[in-house]
């Protein structure tokens, strides 16, 4: 009998999970979104018309217009692409710190193991969001430095998640063998060690694409993220709250979309985690 | 447990020198001077009054200089005083603002517990049943819900199309006027929504971890052996397998309680509550770094509070850890 691969393995045990196929048909969609904007959002994003402020959802907007009367669908069409922006790249260098801590610690142990732990455990003792805003509010806030500080703040996890891997993949036999054929540790650590480590890692970058996209938002929310006129989920919800006694298509939709965002990455998370490791699921 | 105890409080030196560390350096290797939006603001100001006001707060000393003045200070709880036009001192201004933040996070941390363990335990014992599986999608969607997206509908819902509650603030304008019970109501009728808005995140976290945490436990040779020796379910559930499952569930409340503080920016900020996180979030605005300062580091100690209280709790609760002294 043919022996089945792990990629096919995996792919099979994905697709019979209803909702893991859910979340990446979500998570497709909104790529979909994104890429296309330009092509399929009905109206400039930018475009002010105050004569049209505040319209009702309606024909010819069909998620009615903000305050200086700009397409909320259009604005939100163009705001997928701030969220994926942010969540790639801020998962990105956190996914980078995490896994080089996390496998100088778990490779090297001993003092360095020490210093680099006692750091992640010092980093978790700040509510995140007061770190993130403290350097907000020195740095200019603008999407870039966002990503940046959003990254540089969520690395935690997975460093204690590659140091554990490290951990138990370092007294593995074919580390063994690599290092007793005269390898050099950074290629050990690279060539040997973390390509067994990466699955784990997925699941956590996948998830945290979700974290971080309800970060962005929040802060757009509250003024310190994405500025206007770039159009952000989070952003346009602001333009709701100032609005709140009339306008509440501005509050209701673009919070929808990041609900089903953040959900659709979730479960493409979990669906990838339960593929690759039918044990841990919960 | 007395040991215990000790060992625990010296293991946090370390930590909570870490934590001023990392908080002044966030503020001093950025770029721009602290001063700035004193000085760049005002455009008569000399380069001479400049450097004067750079020598009140000690920006001209070296960085490790600065330190340890700051931390020399810090000991004694003098924070400085802050950049806005009040000038008050720091400790003050935090101070009178924590207990509304605590009341408000240790209500919903009440809240969560009354709710999501419950769930937990029950999807669990009934787990694939029609309740489970709707918990579950309850889960899916509480763990991606913007908090602050919520805050709002409740506020559209509630506060502005059915008018029961109010949406801002902490008392009413004629909150003076009331006769006790009715400042009492009224208090109760602004701390709703807040409260739950703040409890929802952790909910769906909760009741996740638990029936997690009790179907582990379910799968255990004493279950089978407390079912098997003709136990009614009920007692199994309750009697044996709650305990065990609920053990870990300390330590979970306690790692939540970073997450409760930093929400609070968000929901202060949206209800106007006058806490921490709403004195934060306009230092932010402000650029009042002292106070951001300061609240970073009591931010963080709070955490390691939560975290202690939680190793202590699990250590009294679980007879299995004094013996690995």
């Amino acid at each position: 009998m043919e022996r089945e691969t792990p990629g096919r393995l995996f792919w099979r045990r994905f697709r019979s999970n209803r909702l893991a196929i859910t979340g990446a048909m979500i998570v497709i969609l909104l790529f979909l979104f994104a890429a296309l904007a330009p092509y399929i959002s009905p109206y400039d994003p930018g475009y002010i018309n105050t004569k049209n402020a505040l319209q009702v959802p309606g024909r010819d907007h069909l998620l009615g217009t903000d305050q200086l009367g700009r397409d909320v669908l259009s604005r939100m069409i163009w705001g997928s692409r701030i969220s994926l922006l942010v969540g790639f790249v801020a998962v990105g260098i956190a996914i980078v710190i995490g896994t080089f801590l996390g496998a100088l610690a778990g490779f090297y142990g001993k003092w360095v193991d020490n210093v680099i732990m006692r750091f992640v455990d010092i980093m978790l003792c700040f509510p995140t969001f007061f770190l993130i805003l403290a350097v907000i509010a020195i740095l200019e806030p603008n999407i870039w430095n966002i990503m940046i500080v959003i990254g540089l703040t969520s690395w935690m996890g997975v460093t204690r998640l590659v140091r554990a891997e490290f951990l138990s993949l370092k007294e593995r036999d074919f580390v063994r063998a690599a290092s007793a054929t005269g390898a050099k540790n950074p290629r050990i650590i690279f060539l040997h060690i973390l390509p067994n480590a990466l699955s784990p890692i997925w699941v956590s970058a996948t998830l945290g694409v979700a974290a971080a996209i309800l970060t962005e938002s929040a802060l757009s929310f509250l003024g310190i993220g994405v500025q206007p006129p770039t159009p952000s989920w989070g952003n346009i919800l602001t333009a709701g709250k100032d609005n709140i006694e009339i306008a509440w298509w501005l509050s209701l939709y673009p919070g929808l979309a990041i609900l089903i965002t953040v959900l659709g990455y979730n479960l493409l998370g979990e669906g990838i985690r339960d593929a690759i490791d039918p044990r841990l699921k919960t | 447990m007395f040991y215990y105890l000790i060992r625990r409080l010296i293991s946090m030196i370390p930590l909570l020198l870490g934590i001023t560390v990392i908080s002044f350096l966030v503020i001093h290797l950025a770029p721009g001077a602290p001063t700035g939006l004193q000085t760049d603001l005002n455009p008569k100001i000399t380069a001479e009054a400049r450097i004067r006001l750079e020598k009140i707060y000690g920006l001209d000393k070296p960085l490790h200089t600065q330190y340890l003045l700051w931390l020399k200070r810090l000991v004694v709880l003098d924070l400085g005083n802050s950049f806005s036009m009040d000038g008050r001192p720091v400790t003050d201004k935090i101070i009178e603002r924590v207990p509304i933040t605590i009341l408000i996070n240790a209500l919903s941390m009440f809240l969560i517990i009354l709710i999501a363990i419950p769930i937990g335990v029950i999807s669990a014992s009934y787990q694939d049943s029609f309740f489970d599986k709707f918990t579950t999608v309850f889960v899916f969607i509480g763990f991606a819900v913007p908090t602050f997206w919520l805050a709002l509908l409740l506020m559209i819902l509630f506060g502005v199309n059915l008018g029961w509650l109010p949406i801002s603030g902490l008392k009413s304008l004629n909150y003076e006027y009331l006769p006790a019970v009715g400042m009492l109501m009224d208090r109760v009728k602004h701390l709703i929504l807040p409260i739950f808005v703040s409890a929802f995140g952790g909910l769906a976290g909760l009741s996740r971890y638990t029936r997690s945490n009790m179907l582990e436990v379910i799968r255990q040779d004493y279950i089978m052996t407390a079912r098997s020796k003709g136990l009614k379910e009920r007692a199994v559930i309750f009697k044996h397998a709650l305990r065990n499952a609920l053990l870990p569930v300390i330590t979970i409340l306690g790692l939540s309680v970073p997450g409760l503080i930093g929400g609070s920016v968000i929901f202060e900020t949206i209800f106007a509550i006058p806490g921490m996180g709403q004195l934060f979030y306009m230092s932010v605005m402000a650029r009042d770094y002292p106070v951001i300062m300061g609240i970073l580091v009591i931010g963080a100690v709070l955490t390691l509070m939560g975290n202690l209280i939680a190793d202590i709790s699990y250590a009294l609760a679980d007879p299995r850890i004094k013996i690995a002294k």
